[in-house]
């Protein structure tokens, strides 16, 4: 089959893996690395688990360890929740690996490194540490490294403290490799990644009255070539692309994306759902992806007025917005991700429902990421929700949807097929049935925890 | 080697290279700056064979134990057995050369580029290049980076095969995929080219340079600017124009500020490397864009280099050029929006009277001085404050002091108060400059107010300004002026003042001397040593030791002595503390109290300055024990 011509209808999830993590902590970020060989995750526990991809394609958990630690702040009687709000990988350094990761307020990069030798002799204690007769220690021995198990240590090599009043909700490591931004409610600061204790406010939107606050930003994110140019979008729904070249500080933008609401379409909601909860540049650098609470549109860099495509991911919620305010669930901040090539766009949804948008053909899908139906080997089945009467057994109805299962948390595969789905605790991991490299009939499932092995009914095709 | 000096010998060592992994980073640290030592109970021999290779695996850990071996390894010649065996050292530093820590790569670097001068010739090229070369072409950007430290040191003592090929690496190196390494190689670009042939700097510096000048990454053109600085020493003039001067005049022209902030903060550099026809015909220009750039940090970084640019210019055109083209920018920048900008001004502003004389001063500069004394942000008045001086040579500064006592007053009463501080440390400064009679007048008020400041470095420093005012005015003018205000604030009614009035006669008595201190201070801080408050007496005790030199032995024996031991009797400890330290530094000791006071020193001996609250309780119960036995 020929991959280039593939279309998004032909690109058929499996389940590939699911990776459950510890009940109690709730995933709160998934982001691959560079190469894609490693996945990392953050929860509401503060830890960073990490994943590897085995030759066979399966990821395993390569290092778990506690990055954040709940705290108080003494002076303002706040608590600063140990959640992870974001991961960056930095790219590779040497063998080991460096990603940041943030809660509210204090952002750590943490290196992970293997270990595989150990050093060996002492000349006073024998090896298994207590003392020797000392009348037998005739000559000096220097250690010798001897080859032991792998260990995999995860060690934080700096602390980026002190720099927000608000919570930080991004981090983005700029493609000069030295510097990288976080951003907070009204603020993002740049910081150089080897000093902890200064770093530069480059946009503040604090007003000095701050009854006269208008908008908060929302998300941050560096272009991926050029050092210079940053876009940050806010709560009004603007999309905003810096400069860093023009000025030291960016509170003027360079330009603006945004589109203008029909007024007769206006409503109480219409801000609060026009807010901007993602923005991610395309791999290409030419395009941003910006996800609002009931869409998900691409702009061209060089077209402000208007985006170029605009995608409904869930256009039957537009009459249910008053109840869904009222569960706050109007608030949810879902994240959306180009894959590897920028034409397909994938985004989360509730029931535990994600959508992708084949940029080309215009197609799009429903697939569900659930325990009941990610079964090992199996295909994911479209879904689809109806708004009136059911045509089909498998529709869904609008009133039957969990608005508890939210998918906000997503990642593609830097170059591949393979994409990481966080729903509440667990981790899914799908690959395309069409492997990329050529393995199309490897076979695609690693053994099972065994509760996922019995599960029974196989989707119907 | 060391076992045939038996066990007793051995066993310090044993723990040293015991601690070399130890799970106490500190001890580590330890042992690792005593490596020399365990090198040399090893013996040359066995360092070679077994330390280094040992540390050439160690890289696994903290980054200060790095750090500290790599800057051991750059000293270690002598222990692997002298310059015939340098090269065994290179195996540990390539690999501390590769770590991800910035510092500590550096450091390996250093010592690489320090045990490269040890190398014969011969050993360089067998063991140093093909090292250079490895971590020029490593996988990892680490090790590349460290590569571009290394060229320079080896290129001028190789072979022109060799040379050949360093310096194809080093072309390779500049046109890296990651930036880090583009980055490394440009910040060595300057001195790679000063060890290079003239025929090679134009035909291989030059198009890396061009190169980097131009590169998509703002921090890489930055680093270039300073490389062109380098290059443009070395090429002869008549190169300049066509094979620098378009990289540079583009730099200063470049979209990114940081980039033209760099041609700012080099543009001295710059300005002597090019030589005083290309300043004229390119430089003048371009500084006067910089000093209106749309971007406040460039504005400031160049209104920095306004003194020196200008004082560098060929003296036959100087002052037409300052006056034509640099002045109408200064005056600008005198109203700019940005204090930075402004305050970086006012700190040079003030040089160039002396460059301009007296005329031009008084007729251009003056008014803009005026307008700065006046600014809204203080430091900006401050640096005009703080560099009076220079005008004061040329036109004097009574031109100025109607302006300048507002400005003062102002400062001196600011809410802030390390404005305050600021102005203070610049009163005998403007004391020397305006003279007795105006400081009598318009200031000393001001200097005598600071005493009562309520905050205590404000205090701190208006007791120590009096000392200089006084080395300044003489003991005469003290005793006139400030002594009696001094010593009326002993009966104030707020200790913290009475406490100021001790703190002053311990800053004037040295400067007063002997007369004016026994006869108008000592009195003073005898009658305080009746304080009811603690603190009061405790300095008094303090303020006592530290007159005591001054004053002569009659004085010491008849009025001090007495005072002294009846603090050291004090129901505080502290009081006591103070009495008894005093007694002994004065060597008052009266037999009794003699074994006291030793004891008393020798059991403070153990922290030597401000003794801890614990210290002092711990002493007091003894003397109160020893107390016991002697009556």
């Amino acid at each position: 089959e020929n991959t280039d011509s593939r279309s998004l209808c032909r690109i058929h999830f499996h389940s590939f893996s699911i990776l459950v993590c510890d009940p109690a902590d709730v995933i709160s970020t998934v982001e691959f690395n560079q190469s894609g060989e490693f996945l990392a995750t953050g929860d509401r526990g503060g830890r960073v688990v990490i994943f590897q991809r085995e030759p066979q394609g399966e990821y395993n958990v390569y290092s778990t360890f506690q990055s954040h630690e709940p705290e108080f702040d003494y002076l303002k009687s706040l608590e600063i929740e140990e959640k992870i709000n974001k991961i960056r990988w930095l790219p590779l350094h040497n063998p080991a690996h460096f990603l940041l990761a943030t809660n509210d307020k204090t952002i750590k990069l943490w290196k992970v490194s293997e270990r595989d030798k150990r050093a060996e002799g002492y000349n006073l204690r024998d090896e298994e540490g207590r003392l020797k007769d000392l009348s037998t220690v005739t000559t000096l021995q220097v250690p010798v490294l001897r080859p032991m198990d792998l260990l995999v240590e995860a060690s934080p090599r700096r602390v980026f403290a002190n720099g927000h009043a608000y919570h930080i909700n991004s981090i983005s490591v700029n493609s000069d490799c030295e510097t990288y931004l976080s951003a907070d409610d009204l603020r993002i600061n740049l910081w150089h990644l080897n000093i902890t204790d200064r770093s530069f406010n480059i946009v503040d939107l604090k007003p000095e009255n701050m009854e006269d606050l208008s908008e908060v930003i929302t998300v941050a994110e560096f272009h991926p070539h050029h050092c210079h140019l940053l876009a940050f979008s806010s709560s009004t729904g603007t999309t905003r692309l810096c400069d860093m070249r023009a000025r030291a500080l960016c509170d003027q933008h360079a330009k603006l994306f945004e589109e203008a609401v029909d007024p007769s379409r206006r409503s109480f909601f219409s801000e609060i759902v026009s807010s901007v909860s993602d923005v991610k540049f395309s791999h290409s650098g030419r395009y941003l992806l910006t996800r609002d609470y009931l869409t998900v549109k691409v702009w061209d860099l060089n077209m402000e007025n208007k985006p170029v495509e605009t995608y409904q991911v869930h256009d039957y919620l537009r009459t249910k917005l008053c109840s869904l305010y009222e569960s706050d669930c109007i608030f949810d901040k879902f994240e959306c991700a180009w894959n590897g090539t920028d034409s397909v766009i994938m985004t989360g949804a509730y029931n535990n429902y994600f959508r992708m948008f084949d940029r080309a053909s215009l197609r799009d899908v429903t697939l569900e990421a659930s325990r009941e139906v990610c079964k090992r080997r199996a295909v994911l089945q479209p879904r689809r929700v109806c708004v009136g009467k059911k045509r089909k057994e498998t529709d869904v109805s609008v009133d039957s949807l969990d608005f508890r299962k939210k998918i906000l948390h997503t990642a593609w595969h830097p170059k591949e097929n393979i994409i990481a789905i966080a729903a509440s605790n667990n981790l899914y991991i799908f690959q395309d049935r069409l492997t990329p490299n050529g393995h199309h009939n490897t076979p695609e499932i690693q053994s099972a925890p065994p509760k996922w092995q019995t599960q029974p009914n196989p989707p119907t095709y | 080697m060391a076992g045939a000096e038996g066990d007793d010998s051995l066993y310090p060592i044993a723990v040293l290279i015991d601690e070399l992994r130890n799970e106490d980073v500190q001890l580590r640290l330890n042992s690792i700056k005593k490596l020399s030592t365990i090198a040399l109970a090893l013996g040359v021999e066995r360092t070679r064979t077994e330390l280094l290779p040992f540390l050439t695996d160690t890289i696994y850990d903290e980054d200060e134990v790095l750090l500290a071996l790599a800057e051991q390894l750059g000293s270690f010649t002598v222990l692997v057995g002298g310059p015939e065996f340098v090269h065994n050292l290179l195996p540990p530093l390539e690999s501390l050369a590769t770590v991800e820590e910035t510092v500590v790569r550096d450091k390996a670097v250093e010592s690489l580029r320090k045990i490269s001068q040890e190398h014969s010739p011969v050993d360089l090229e067998v063991h140093f290049v093909p090292l250079v070369k490895r971590l020029a072409s490593g996988d990892w950007f680490t090790s590349r980076t460290s590569a571009c430290g290394l060229f320079s040191v080896c290129y001028p003592r190789v072979s022109s095969t060799v040379k050949a090929e360093i310096r194809q690496h080093f072309r390779t190196l500049c046109s890296d995929d990651t930036p880090m390494v583009r980055r490394a190689a440009a910040s060595k670009l300057g001195e790679f080219a000063k060890v290079l042939e003239l025929d090679y700097v134009k035909s291989d510096i030059i198009p890396l340079f061009t190169a980097l000048a131009s590169d998509e990454q703002d921090s890489v053109r930055l680093l270039a600017v300073e490389a062109g600085v380098s290059i443009a020493t070395l090429l002869p003039q008549e190169d300049l124009e066509a094979l620098v001067m378009p990289t540079l005049r583009q730099a200063a022209e470049d979209k990114s500020w940081r980039v033209r902030y760099m041609v700012a903060d080099k543009f001295s550099e710059l300005q002597k490397a090019v030589g005083p026809e290309i300043t004229k015909t390119d430089l003048v220009p371009a500084f006067q864009n910089l000093l209106k750039d749309c971007e406040a940090e460039v504005r400031a970084a160049a209104a920095n280099k306004v003194k020196v640019f200008c004082e560098n210019l060929p003296e036959d055109s100087r002052e037409t050029i300052i006056m034509t083209h640099i002045l109408p920018c200064v005056k600008e920048l005198v109203s700019d929006t940005n204090q930075h900008v402004k305050s970086a001004l006012a700190s040079v502003i003030m040089g160039l009277s002396t460059i301009l004389g007296k005329d031009n001063t008084v007729e251009h500069l003056l008014p803009l001085f005026l307008v700065q004394l006046k600014d809204e942000c203080p430091e900006v008045r401050l640096n005009i404050i703080s560099n009076l001086d220079c005008v004061n040579e040329v036109i004097g500064i009574r031109q100025l002091s109607q302006s300048l006592l507002p400005a003062i007053v102002e400062l001196a009463e600011d809410a802030k108060w390390r404005v305050r501080l600021a102005i203070i440390e610049y009163m005998p400064l403007l004391a020397g400059q305006l003279g007795v009679e105006f400081f009598d007048e318009k200031l000393n008020s001001l200097c005598m107010a600071w005493l009562i400041d309520h905050v205590f470095a404000i205090r701190e420093a208006a007791t120590c300004n009096l000392m200089k005012l006084v080395e300044k005015f003489g003991a005469e003018w003290a005793q006139n002026t400030i002594v009696p205000k001094v010593l009326g604030m002993a009966n104030d009614s707020n200790y913290l003042h009475r406490m100021t009035t001790l703190f002053c006669i311990n800053a004037l008595s040295g400067v007063c001397g002997q007369e004016i201190t026994t006869k108008h201070m000592l009195p003073v801080v005898l009658k305080m040593s009746t304080d009811q408050v603690a603190n009061v007496r405790f300095n008094v005790a303090r303020c006592l030791q530290k007159i005591g030199p001054v004053l002569d032995s009659s004085a010491l024996q008849a009025e001090v002595k007495p005072v002294l031991e009846k603090l050291a009797t004090d129901q505080d400890m502290d009081v006591k503390y103070f009495a008894l330290e005093a007694i002994s530094v004065l060597s008052l000791c009266s037999s009794k109290l003699c074994m006291l006071v030793q004891f008393t020193h020798s059991s403070s001996q153990t922290s030597p300055h401000e003794p801890s609250q614990c210290d002092r309780i711990g002493i007091g119960t003894c003397l109160l024990q020893h107390a016991i036995c002697f009556s």
